[in-house]
């Protein structure tokens, strides 16, 4: 934690940005960009989370010990993401072999 | 026990290893709330992968304006709850206690506003179950469903943030911090920003599905 605690000028520029990427999200939400709106609202959803981390949540001055912390509740959120979708969006796609076909002696290789 | 609530409690060595206690303590507990919330986002994926056409339709009965006022409104919340740790570790103890006030003010709005929503959602039949509207898929119940879920569990948040927001602002008010002791400012501070971070990500997920197609 530094000595001085960051300016009220900053906490303000970092309020006015947060407000501009909500201002942004509904905007880009009222355009078809096909896939990139949804892209575009966890992106902008994720820098909105950052500047409140880094700067709200004083993150940027604290010990490594607690961006580990940060960092292995949003790994670990990722994981569980991960591994279910990995069943979710896999189903279906697996090609089912047939181990008892017996190929004509001709056609092995 | 200390004379003064303002004293370093006897297990530490000092004020500065107090305060790096109660950081990670609270950021422990975070770290499993992303959990707790996280399960209920990773339904809501699954099930927005499966039936992508009713979320988006069941999306378009969110009411976008009431989400918006309601992001900006936390924003803003999160803005005064910092300058109010801030004003804590600076010792000024009356911006303090405005700080909190406010914080507190903008949390009760949120929660009004939320009500005010909910009252529009159940007159348009947007609860699951029997009398949910039947010109929508059975899906977009599995949406509102969702909807209802999360804002509700959020909301409890928001609840509860409000009650230890009041409990700081009634310390502060008995002279219980200063610039060399604020710990629960902070500590109550980062629970409060947190809980606005569950709603960026709530808003776009609950009310910007395909918003021009409507």
């Amino acid at each position: 934690m530094n000595a001085q605690p960051a300016s009220i000028k900053t906490y303000a520029f970092v309020w006015g940005a947060l407000l501009l990427l909500l201002l942004l999200t509904w905007g880009c939400a009222r355009v078809d960009i096909g896939v990139f709106n949804t892209l575009a609202a966890l992106g902008i959803a994720f820098a909105k989370m950052l500047l409140v981390l880094l700067f709200f949540m004083h993150v940027r001055h604290e010990k490594k010990l607690i961006w580990i912390f940060v960092a292995a509740g949003i790994l670990w959120f990722a994981i569980m993401v991960d591994l279910t979708l990995s069943d979710y969006l896999g189903r279906g796609q697996v090609q089912q072999t047939d181990l008892r076909r017996d190929l004509p002696l001709g056609n092995r290789r | 026990m200390a004379e003064q609530h303002s004293a370093t409690a006897e297990q530490f060595d000092d004020p500065l290893q107090q305060r790096e206690a109660a950081t990670l303590g609270i950021w422990t507990f975070l770290a499993s709330e992303v959990l707790f919330f996280g399960s209920m986002l990773l339904c809501y994926i699954v099930y927005r992968h499966t039936y992508p056409e009713a979320f988006a339709r069941a999306s378009h009965h969110t009411l976008v304006a009431f989400g918006t006022l309601n992001t900006a409104i936390l924003l803003t919340s999160s803005f005064t709850m910092a300058l109010a740790v801030r004003a804590a570790r600076l010792g000024a103890l009356r911006p303090l206690r405005w700080l909190l006030g406010a914080t507190i003010l903008l949390g009760v709005v949120f929660l009004a506003v939320k009500g005010l929503e909910y009252r529009e959602d159940l007159k348009e039949h947007l609860w699951p179950g029997r009398n949910f509207r039947s010109d929508l898929p059975v899906e977009a119940q599995i949406f509102w469903l969702l909807y209802w879920l999360m804002t509700g569990v959020h909301s409890l948040h928001v609840m509860a943030g409000v009650g230890l927001l009041s409990v700081i602002t009634w310390m502060a008010g008995r002279g219980r911090f200063s610039a060399a002791y604020y710990n629960p400012v902070e500590v109550t501070g980062l629970y409060w920003h947190f809980v606005d971070i569950i709603w960026i990500y709530l808003y776009p997920l609950l009310y910007l599905i395909h918003r021009y197609a409507a």
